[in-house]
C-alpha cells in the first residue's frame, strides 16, 4: 500500500516534469520539415539581437552580483558582530522582496524616480541601468543575505576579527582578507543563484524598458514559433549550470571547514 | 547625566549598518511606500479612501478574482504533489536513492520561471503543442474541441504548477526529516496503524508546515508576472497583468487608481506572507 503511492506520487511528479521538457527539446529541433536539425539554435545564436541581450543581461548580472556583495557581506558581517539586537529588523528586510510583488516595486521606481523628481534617475540611459541594476539587487536581497549569513554562522566572527585586529587590520582588510575568503562559498552560492534570477528577468527589464534578455525572449515569442522553445531549453540550460555550479561550490567549501 | 557618553557610542556602531538602510530605504521601502501613499491620495494630494472603492468595478474585480483563483488552485495542487513526491521519497517507500536528484531538480525546476517556462508549455501543450498535436493523430483526441486551452486559467495553473511543486518539495523536505523515529514507534507500541499514526500524530506536527508553506506558493503565484504575460499576453484578465498594461498606458484612466490596484497585490501577498510566519513559527516547536 505504502509502497504502491510512494511509486504512483513519484511516477506522476516525474512525468508531469518531464513532460515539458521533452515538449520543448523536441520542438525547439523540428524547424525544418521532416527531419531534426539544429535550425532554430542557429538562428536564435546568430541573431544579433540575441546576442547584444544576452551579453547587456550578464553584464548587469554580473554587476548586481558585485552590488549585492559589497552590500550584502559588510552588513551581515557587522550586524553580527556588533548589532546582534538588530539582525530580526534586517532579516525580515531581506525578506520583503519576496512579500511586494517586482512589479510594485518597479512601478514605484518609474513614479518616485522620473524626470520631474529629486532624484531622476529615469532621464538618463546610465540612471535607469543603474535604477535596473539596484532593483535587482533587491530581488537578489532574500537569498543573498540568507546564503551570506548562513556562511557567517559557521565561522567565528568575533575571534577572526579580534586576531586580525590585534595584527594591525583595517576594517577593509579584515573584510576583504579574513571574513570573505572564509565566507566564499556561501557568497559564490548566492551570487549564481543571483545570475540564474537575473540572466531571464522580464517584469523590471520591460517597464524600466532595458534592452534585456527576458524583453527580448518575450518578443521574440510574440512572433516565431520554433526558436522560443530553442530559448527555453537554453534558458534551462543556464538554470541547470547555476544550480550545478551552486552544489559545486557547496561541496567544496565542505571541504576546508572545521566541524564545529 | 549619562547622555553624552551614550552619544559617543552610539553614532560608530551603528555607522556600519547605514549603507544598508539607505539603500533598502531608497530602492524598496520608499517605492513600496509611495505606491500605499498614492493609493489613498486625490490627484491634488488630498486623503481619500476613493481609490480604494474606485477599485469596486467588474474589470478590476474579476482580475482580483481570477488571480486569487490561479493562486490558490496552483498553490494547493502544488501542497499535495509536492507533499506526496518528499513524502515518498523521505518517510514513503519510495526509492531512497531518488531523493538527492529529486532536490537538486527541484532547485533547477524553482528557479526555472518566466518566459522561457511559458515556451516550455506552448510547445508541449499549446495549440500546436507535441503532445496536442500527438494525441490528436494517434488517438483522435483533441484538446481543444474537449475544452482544453493552455492560455486560460486552467492553462496557467499547470504552468505554474512547474515551479510550485518543486518550491513545496524543498520547503516540506527537512520538515518531513523531522518526524522522529520514536514517535512513529511510540504510536505502534500503542497499537496505532501507519493511517492513525499519520492522521493522529505526524499530520497535526506537519499541518503548520504545509499550510505555511501553502501561502507562500500562493504569494508566489499572485505575483508572478512574466510567465502570465509570455503565455497569454496582455489578454487575460488576472491582477499582475492589469497592473502591467497600467504602468505601461494607464487603461485604467487614473495613475491613483493604479496605486490602490498595486497596493491591493500588496495587501494580498502580505496577508499570505504572515499567514506562513505565524505558522512556521507555531511548526518549529515541533521540528527543529
Amino acid at each position: 500500500m505504502t509502497r504502491l503511492w510512494s511509486w504512483g506520487a513519484l511516477l506522476i511528479g516525474v512525468a508531469f516534469f518531464l513532460m515539458p521538457l521533452y515538449g520543448m527539446t523536441e520542438f525547439s529541433l523540428k524547424m525544418r520539415r521532416g527531419e531534426y536539425s539544429f535550425d532554430a539554435y542557429v538562428t536564435v545564436l546568430g541573431d544579433p539581437r540575441f546576442q547584444a541581450t544576452f551579453g547587456y543581461s550578464v553584464l548587469m548580472a554580473v554587476l548586481t552580483i558585485l552590488c549585492g556583495v559589497l552590500l550584502v557581506v559588510p552588513t551581515a558581517f557587522w550586524v553580527r558582530l556588533k548589532l546582534p539586537g538588530l539582525r530580526p529588523w534586517v532579516e525580515f528586510i531581506t525578506l520583503l522582496p519576496l512579500v511586494i510583488p517586482s512589479i510594485v516595486v518597479v512601478f514605484g521606481y518609474i513614479r518616485l524616480y522620473n524626470t520631474s523628481s529629486w532624484l531622476p534617475l529615469t532621464g538618463s540611459v546610465t540612471g535607469t541601468n543603474m535604477l535596473l541594476m539596484f532593483g535587482y539587487t533587491v530581488l537578489a536581497l532574500p537569498y543573498m543575505y540568507r546564503a551570506v549569513d548562513t556562511g557567517l554562522r559557521t565561522i567565528d566572527v568575533a575571534t577572526l576579527t579580534e586576531a586580525a585586529q590585534s595584527l594591525g587590520a583595517g576594517w577593509v582588510t579584515i573584510l576583504a582578507r579574513v571574513i570573505l575568503p572564509n565566507v566564499l562559498g556561501a557568497v559564490l552560492s548566492g551570487a549564481f543563484l543571483t545570475f540564474a534570477i537575473v540572466i531571464g528577468e522580464f517584469t523590471m527589464a520591460a517597464l524600466l524598458d532595458r534592452p534585456a534578455f527576458g524583453p527580448y525572449m518575450q518578443l521574440l515569442g510574440a512572433n516565431r514559433a520554433y526558436e522560443p522553445a530553442a530559448l527555453a531549453v537554453i534558458a534551462f540550460a543556464i538554470t541547470w549550470a547555476c544550480m550545478g555550479l551552486i552544489q559545486l561550490v557547496t561541496r567544496f567549501s565542505k571541504h576546508n571547514r572545521v566541524a564545529r | 547625566m549619562a547622555l553624552p557618553r551614550a552619544r559617543i557610542n552610539l553614532p560608530l556602531t551603528w555607522l556600519g549598518v547605514v549603507p544598508f538602510f539607505v539603500f533598502v530605504g531608497l530602492f524598496l521601502l520608499l517605492p513600496t511606500l509611495y505606491i500605499v501613499v498614492g493609493a489613498f491620495r486625490t490627484p491634488e494630494g488630498g486623503f481619500t479612501f476613493g481609490n480604494i472603492l474606485a477599485l469596486n468595478t467588474p474589470t478590476i474585480l474579476s482580475a482580483y478574482w481570477v488571480s486569487i483563483k490561479i493562486a490558490f488552485w496552483s498553490s494547493l495542487i502544488g501542497c499535495a504533489v509536492g507533499f506526496a513526491m518528499a513524502a515518498a521519497v523521505t518517510v514513503g517507500a519510495g526509492p531512497g536513492w531518488v531523493k538527492n536528484p529529486l532536490l537538486t531538480f527541484s532547485g533547477v525546476a524553482s528557479n526555472f520561471a518566466g518566459v522561457p517556462l511559458a515556451f516550455a508549455f506552448i510547445a508541449t501543450i499549446g495549440p500546436a503543442g507535441i503532445i496536442t498535436l500527438y494525441l490528436r493523430h494517434e488517438f483522435g483526441i483533441n484538446l481543444r474541441l474537449m475544452g482544453f486551452n493552455l492560455l486560460s486559467t486552467l492553462g496557467l495553473v499547470i504552468t505554474y504548477l512547474f515551479f510550485q511543486i518543486p518550491l513545496m518539495i524543498l520547503i516540506i523536505t527537512p520538515a518531513l526529516e523531522g518526524l522522529k523515529r520514536e514517535w512513529k514507534e511510540a504510536a505502534s507500541i500503542l497499537g496505532a496503524t501507519s493511517f492513525q499514526y499519520w492522521r493522529m500524530v505526524a499530520f497535526p506536527i506537519l499541518f503548520p508546515s504545509i499550510l505555511g508553506t501553502m501561502a507562500l506558493l500562493f504569494a508566489n503565484a499572485f505575483g508572478a508576472v512574466a510567465t502570465a504575460i509570455a503565455l497569454t499576453g496582455p489578454s487575460l484578465n488576472i491582477a499582475p497583468i492589469l497592473l502591467y498594461a497600467q504602468i505601461r498606458g494607464d487603461v485604467l484612466g487614473s495613475p491613483n487608481l493604479g496605486y490602490a490596484l498595486a497596493f491591493g497585490m500588496i495587501v494580498i501577498t502580505g496577508l499570505a506572507n504572515a499567514l506562513y510566519i505565524v505558522l512556521r513559527a507555531r511548526s518549529e516547536r515541533w521540528l527543529k
